[in-house]
């Protein structure tokens, strides 16, 4: 018994360093971007104007309106993109499932990209509509799967069929527009973090108060569930309920995520396997996949800004060329191991 | 009895044919539909059925035909009943080449996409079955959907960043991506004709091949079929099909999965009886979802490929649904 327990102290101690190394990682990024641009701001300078205190002219302006608001939601979108990712991966037992490939994301995309073209709305209303939609979508791909239980496997094929269906809905509406506007469109359906506003940013702050703490307590059922419904229904969760609470919470980051950046590409994705191979030892991990989110999105966002010559490309783009490598590698591995299905 | 049926369906693709060239923005009475078709005119009726609805027809029933025989063959050489080009990221391919083709070598004719709409559909469809295949049970329906899923989206994002920077050429994909039998002029059909007749002529070349397969490689082998050479000249076939056709039309999806299950549903499992039944059945569904997103949104029209996507989605998910996804 006391080797068990060594090593689960080992592992658990591990996790809390990966977490440390993570948050230190995101918050100098953090600084990078506010700090570093076309007008160069110093970090005392970025400390003065986040405190409030006197600083040269300009930088409180560059700060507040375009650098914070951009930094914050990278960060926020990252976070809520990883937690979101990794819910529905560790729940699925399946490392390429997450609500980009199942068609949560589609629902919230569609959704969103209906209101701003069709309905004319913006800001909270965006948000609440794009949440609705992925909500809808995530509904309607667990009802449609429904038979005697919810397999993972039947679920993965619906959201799959269903997020084609909705692919072509938002392609549709694309070509009823003039191009000027569908083309701004297609850059929020790329993902991009640039000139975000606080009424954009202050609901997914909101949803993420509420949904960090959720998801690390409902998350906790997650070890039990990962040896399989019947075992775990004999250690005493409550199956169903956990994994419809979990899958609720997923949706709702990636929905409030994708109403404030876009749907971008692969950060729900690539979040977890790398915060899985970062711990080690096979353990849920959730906090650490929010944080490599985060980081991620802080990283394809100043590359894309400042790395790619003179063209500046939005976030959703670096992360999709960065992602796509990786995902072919997983694919391929995650199959000869046999845990692709 | 099955060669009845035949008889029955193309009577029904001619009917089809029919209401495509009369239903529109502006109807026509059959009448003067027959009439433009024997000795056209010069009236305002007879131009639009002579230079836009006769195009428009051809298009869709050949398209048609190249999706139902392509769907058909690659749900054969999977042994996959959810195989689709669409799901399986072979539309993503071709996509991202014709953007290509537009964009870096601007390429505006529909002979220029169909070469690059190959090259793409290719390299995504030898790229997709590689990873869904690697590893324990071979390319079992749900590996090689992830790869499909998957292989999409990241396919979509290069597509996107060559579009971001070039509205032009977005101006012209957007229109294509939804898939549309619109304003596609008669070279069009002319061009494309070779290629597809040559994936015609392979499909049902490999019909007996596939027979074979359906019962496994080992069964296959000691049958004296050469496994290796089938996959190849079936894989070919979807390739021409596949790639003409989306070029032709766009990516319209669901199609290719919907009717090699019915066509099953009516001929049993033999290859030799789907593929012609495919090849008929797939044109008529094309046909008349044209006709529906013609008529449902005057004097607009909803894109026939979002109507097959409408009407595909609930098929795929009765067929996700089933208990035993057996494989065919």
């Amino acid at each position: 018994m006391s080797i068990v327990a060594t090593t689960r102290r080992r592992s658990a101690s591990r996790a809390r360093r990966v977490s440390s190394v993570l948050f230190v990682a995101v918050v100098a990024m953090f600084a990078l971007t506010l700090s570093y641009g076309e007008f160069q701001i110093s970090l005392p300078d970025v400390v003065r104007s986040l405190l409030g205190l006197p600083t040269p002219a300009g930088v409180d302006y560059i700060m507040h309106s375009l650098r914070l608001p951009r930094a914050s939601v990278a960060a926020l979108a990252g976070l809520a993109f990883g937690l979101a990712g990794a819910i529905f991966q560790q729940l699925l037992r399946n490392p390429l499932a997450s609500p980009d490939v199942i068609g949560v994301a589609q629902g919230a995309t569609t959704a969103a990209v209906l209101a701003v073209m069709v309905g004319g709305f913006s800001g909270v209303a965006v948000s609440a509509i794009a949440l609705t939609g992925g909500l809808v979508t995530a509904i309607a791909i667990y009802l449609l799967s429904w038979r005697n239980g919810v397999g993972a496997y039947r679920l993965i094929l619906v959201g799959i069929g269903v997020g084609t269906a909705l692919t072509s809905v938002t392609s549709f509406i694309l070509t009823r527009s003039d191009v000027k506007v569908a083309a701004e469109a297609l850059i929020w359906l790329t993902g991009s973090v640039n000139g975000r506003t606080w009424s954009q940013i202050v609901p997914l702050f909101v949803a993420l108060i509420v949904l960090l703490p959720l998801t690390l307590i409902l998350g906790r059922a997650l070890s039990g569930m990962q040896l399989g419904d019947d075992l775990a229904r004999a250690f005493g969760v409550r199956v169903e309920t956990c994994r419809l609470a979990l899958l609720l919470t997923g949706v709702c980051l990636a929905g409030m995520a994708t109403a404030a950046a876009g749907p971008i590409a692969f950060v729900a994705f690539m979040s977890g396997p790398i915060a899985v191979r970062l711990v080690g030892g096979g353990r849920p991990v959730l906090l650490q996949a929010g944080l490599v989110g985060a980081l991620l999105v802080l990283v394809a966002d100043f590359a894309g800004s400042h790395l790619l010559g003179s063209r500046v490309y939005p976030v959703g783009v670096v992360t999709g060329v960065i992602g796509a490598p990786y995902l072919l590698w997983l694919l391929a591995t995650s199959n000869r191991t046999g845990r692709g299905g | 009895m099955l060669t009845t049926g035949l008889v029955v369906i193309t009577v029904a693709l001619a009917g089809a044919a029919l209401l495509s060239l009369a239903v529109g923005a502006r109807d026509i009475p059959f009448g003067t539909v027959m009439h433009a078709l024997v000795n056209p005119s010069d009236s305002r009726d007879d131009l639009i059925i002579t230079q836009s609805r006769i195009p428009r027809t051809l298009v869709g029933l050949l398209a048609g035909a190249a999706f139902g025989l392509a769907g058909t063959l690659i749900q054969g050489v999977t042994r996959n009943p959810l195989a689709d080009p669409g799901i399986l990221g072979v539309n993503a391919g071709a996509g991202l080449f014709v953007v290509i083709a537009i964009s870096i070598f601007s390429v505006t004719t529909l002979t220029g996409y169909v070469w690059f709409g190959f090259i793409g559909a290719a390299i995504t469809s030898v790229l997709v079955y590689t990873i869904g295949s690697v590893g324990r049970g071979g390319a079992t329906p749900i590996k090689l959907a992830l790869a499909g899923a998957a292989v999409t989206a990241a396919l979509t994002s290069f597509t996107t960043a060559v579009l971001l920077n070039d509205v032009d050429t977005f101006d012209q994909f957007r229109f294509w991506q939804v898939g549309s039998l619109a304003n596609r002029g008669s070279d069009v059909v002319v061009q494309s004709l070779p290629f597809l007749a040559v994936g015609a002529v392979l499909a049902f070349a490999s019909a007996r091949a596939l027979n074979a397969l359906a019962l496994g490689d080992d069964v296959a082998t000691s049958f004296g079929q050469n496994v290796l050479v089938a996959r190849l000249v079936a894989g070919l076939a979807i390739v021409l099909l596949c790639g003409t056709a989306t070029s032709m039309a766009g990516p319209i999806v669901f199609i290719g999965l919907m009717i090699p299950h019915v066509a099953r549903a009516i001929t049993g499992p033999d290859h030799r009886w789907m593929l012609p039944y495919s090849m008929l059945l797939a044109p008529l569904l094309l046909l008349l979802a044209d006709v529906i997103g013609r008529v449902v949104a005057r004097p607009g029209e909803v894109q026939v490929g979002i109507v097959t996507a409408i009407i595909g989605a609930p098929v795929f998910v009765i067929l996700a649904r089933r208990r035993r996804l057996a494989e065919l």
